[in-house]
């Protein structure tokens, strides 16, 4: 019997003759922070837009909650509880900070009252409470990270994924996206990050799953698979920087 | 203190005013009205659902020839006729509309293929005899029979088409504060974004089209019952089409009153400029294009979001 | 039954000459500024006036006449884009089809002020001229027509290859950021390249004027197929409008030999939309995305 919860088997995506992702298994259980790293171009991010319906998978098994993902549109798929950040933010930009994340709280709500109290619920959990009212195209960046995680999160997802949400923040502003991670994380929802700042993924993770070339070389506990000879040589091999964060 | 008076006193004045107008000013009025109406139903589309439809002549025509040959065929009371028309030509939304969706036509493809459907059903009446073909069709007003939405005077088709722009405008006003107000700007910003949000953008965008086709179907009945005359290209033509969507760009896409606002502007332009070059036809289109082009360039946002803008510098979606 | 077909793909092949060259215009406008122009039909129907004007006035040919046409047209066009449209390269997609929307309605009506509505003829001493090629009819003017199309084409082809410009302007619309980073002034060579797809157009006008009436609506019907012609042979591709040009003209004259009354432009618009919607980069582009 399987384990609800995320669960990729198999996966393989292709684009004419570049093979992207190939054989690609990952499982996510209900509680687990499972951190998804390797170098640029590894196809972390396609992973996330074929698990999350914006690209079909060329081959291979998607379930979420014993329900195949595979075929969905995104929006299906976000209603099933799975949602999802993009790397390079996309908020809203004409509408306020919290009309953006009501967009994502009708996801779930009956209708636009209850939408606007969720909405300005998870507003204040990220801690934008401050900037409610702003028009989103006038955030800074570390707000609009922020933002994108609210608007995934009034969805009500019980798996989250991340895409790079540290991406282009000083370490201040790491400090405080990872702590209102470990937050989400103590409400109950599962996640799948995508990340770079390997101390921060590397602090939050139960377990890491290493892409490179869009194969799986290594999974494990974070002090093992950064260990991990394999691991070590595909970042220094792909770029001296990632591995020196 | 005035700002708020001054919509109430408009009001008044509309419903007022009228029956003390002279016959001309009722018909520039009607006029205003009648372009304010279709570019709310534009508008629900277009502005707000960020889909500009170059085509929406095609459910204008629908609904005026259905209604009428419903009419001179069965007797059928055009007010019954104008729902029939409205279902026909939200049908035909829903049909093109999918199409276009579904195989992901956004912006100027969109504004094309929606040109290409009122084009072919132009083209279509111009053929078929059983619809009059070019020489169109003639729906026959022997006087005041207000259950055959047919009046001997104007002033009751004045307060017919502001009953309707009103009522668009009312509409319009549910639909941007409801879910779908939400989905439509969300999905108007950034479609992708939208869908991994839990926004269903086909079924969205779908449900806009069928609304706004549907309106804009009333229209093309209430405007074979007002000139008492209808053929292909009055009603599938480039003129219905632009003329609806310009009110609804230059008022303001996207906002309640920018559509009804825009009309007020641009319908009077048009009618003076044609009173003032007589025989020069096409000094007023002229102008609506110059409109267009300074419009565009200067206030963007038309001219309630210039209005807005003067007043809060803030922004945000009201 | 096959003589009917064979004098439509005649007549198809002739009109779809000058349809590339229309076409060809709109292609490299889109190619270089990603605008679709809707001002394009409008620029024909302008460029058939010049023509129109220097025959009853002076008496000259038609065929000469695009020696004034090209080059005024050319510079309106740089005129308009410079005026128009650059100053609004950052607005909103819809919002700048909007402006050309807005530079048609202003120019079509601007003839219909200026000029009325009536048809006008330019009637030349080969106007009627013809002659037959195993039973199917070919008409002087109609050749003619064609073959300067595509002449012009393929040169303004040569020229995109050959000439820094040309290479300037294919470097533009393949790789704007390359051709930022090499030198290119952008605002230049946007300018030029409106000016140049209006040429095309204007020029196209005024090789039609033989055979073809002078009025301002009849910009608009060839704005349509300027569309068809280019969504089928791909946006962007130059070579492709042409074959696309062809295309069109064939099923429209097909569609005109087996269909009655004006039905041959259901059979254009159904091509259109089956296109648009199965292969909107067209039957030769490259997929560049909706």
């Amino acid at each position: 019997m399987s384990a609800p919860g995320l669960e990729i088997r198999g996966l393989i995506k292709r684009f004419g003759g570049l093979v992207a992702v190939s054989r690609f298994d990952l499982t996510v259980a209900p509680g687990e922070i499972v951190g998804l790293i390797g170098p640029n171009g590894a196809g972390k991010t396609t992973v996330f837009h074929v698990v999350a319906g914006f690209y079909p998978p060329t081959e291979g098994a998607i379930a979420f909650e014993g329900t195949s993902l595979v075929g969905l549109k995104p929006h299906a798929i976000c209603r099933l509880g799975l949602a999802r950040t993009f790397q390079l933010v996309q908020p809203f930009a004409g509408l306020t900070t919290l009309e953006n994340v009501m967009v994502g709280a009708f996801n779930r709500a009956p209708d636009v009252g209850a939408a606007r109290r969720r909405a300005a619920e998870i507003v204040e959990f990220v801690g934008l409470g401050p900037r409610r009212d702003v028009p989103a195209r006038h955030l800074t960046l570390p707000d609009r990270k922020r933002l994108e995680v609210a608007r995934g999160l009034a969805t009500e997802p019980r798996l989250l994924l991340l895409d790079e949400v540290m991406s282009g923040l000083n370490p201040t502003e790491i400090e405080a996206i990872i702590g209102l991670i470990r937050r989400i994380h103590a409400r109950g929802v599962s996640l799948l990050v995508i990340e770079h700042v390997m101390r921060a993924i590397l602090a939050l993770s139960h377990r890491l799953v290493v892409l490179h070339h869009g194969e799986k070389i290594a999974e494990g506990p974070p002090a093992t698979v950064a260990r991990d000879p394999l691991v070590i040589e595909a970042y220094l091999g792909e770029s001296g920087e990632a591995a020196a964060r | 203190m005035a700002a708020r008076l001054a919509p109430l006193l408009a009001a008044a004045a509309l419903v007022a005013l009228p029956p003390l107008m002279p016959k001309y000013a009722l018909e520039v009025l009607i006029s205003i009205l009648f372009f304010g109406y279709l570019g709310a139903c534009w508008n629900i589309l277009g502005g707000y659902g960020g889909q500009f439809s170059f085509g929406h002549a095609a459910f204008f025509g629908l609904g005026a020839y259905t209604s009428t040959l419903l009419f001179l065929h069965w007797g059928v009371s055009p007010w019954i006729g104008m729902l029939a028309g409205g279902l026909l030509a939200a049908g035909f939304g829903l049909f093109a509309g999918y199409l276009s969706f579904r195989y992901g036509l956004r912006g100027p493809y969109f504004s094309l293929v929606t040109l290409a459907f009122a084009e072919m059903l132009r083209v279509v009446a111009v053929n078929w005899k059983a619809v009059g073909s070019s020489l169109g069709l003639v729906v026959p007003n022997r006087g005041s029979a207000p259950a055959l939405f047919l009046f001997a005077e104007k002033l009751p088709y004045y307060y017919v088409i502001l009953t309707m722009a009103v009522g668009a405008l009312v509409i319009t006003r549910a639909m941007e504060r409801s879910r779908m107000g939400y989905a439509l700007a969300a999905i108007r910003e950034n479609e992708d974004a939208a869908e991994a949000a839990g926004v269903d953008a086909l079924s969205t965008k779908l449900s806009a089209m069928a609304l706004s086709s549907f309106l804009t179907a009333l229209g093309g009945t209430f405007y074979a019952q007002y000139f008492s005359y209808i053929d292909p290209s009055l009603t599938f033509g480039p003129a219905i089409s632009i003329g609806g969507l310009l009110p609804a760009i230059v008022g303001g896409a996207g906002t309640v009153t920018g559509p009804l606002l825009g009309s007020f502007v641009l319908t009077p332009i048009s009618e003076l400029t044609r009173a003032a070059l007589r025989g020069r036809a096409g000094a007023d289109i002229m102008l609506y294009g110059l409109v267009l082009i300074l419009v565009i360039s200067f206030l963007p946002n038309g001219l309630v979001g210039w209005i807005r803008a003067r007043r809060a510098p803030a922004g945000g979606r009201r | 039954m096959t003589w009917l077909f064979l004098q439509a793909v005649v007549s198809g092949l002739l009109l779809g000459g000058v349809y590339g060259l229309v076409a060809s215009g709109l292609s490299l406008i889109f190619g270089v500024l990603r605008i679709l122009n809707f001002a394009h039909g409008a620029a024909m129907m302008l460029g058939m006036y010049p023509s129109y004007w220097l025959f009853v006035l002076l008496g000259v040919d038609p065929y000469l006449s695009i020696l004034v046409t090209g080059p005024l047209f050319f510079g309106i066009g740089v005129l308009i884009q410079r005026i128009v449209i650059e100053p609004n390269r950052d607005a909103a997609e819809h919002n700048q089809l909007l402006l050309t929307l807005g530079v048609a309605l202003f120019f079509e009506n601007l003839a219909l002020v200026l000029w009325q509505g009536d048809f006008r003829t330019v009637r030349v001493w080969y106007s009627g001229a013809s002659f037959l090629v195993a039973d199917v009819l070919v008409e002087v003017p109609r050749l003619v027509a064609a073959g300067g199309a595509v002449l012009i084409a393929l040169g303004l082809w040569g020229f995109l290859r050959t000439t820094d410009v040309g290479k300037a302007i294919r470097a533009l619309s393949e790789e704007p950021e390359g051709a930022r980073l090499v030198g290119v002034n952008v605002a230049r060579i946007r300018g030029v390249a409106f000016g140049i797809g209006s040429a095309c157009v204007a020029v196209a006008g005024a090789l039609v004027t033989p055979f073809f009436y002078v009025a301002p609506d009849v910009g608009e019907s060839f704005n349509i197929m300027a569309f068809v012609v280019v969504v089928l042979g791909g946006m962007g591709n130059f070579l492709g409008a042409l074959m696309g040009g062809f295309i069109v003209g064939l099923a429209e004259s097909l569609g005109a030999a087996f269909l009655p009354g004006s039905l041959k432009q259901l059979v254009v618009f159904g091509l259109f939309v089956v296109v648009l919607l199965l292969r909107p980069e067209g039957l030769f582009g490259t997929r560049r995305g909706r």
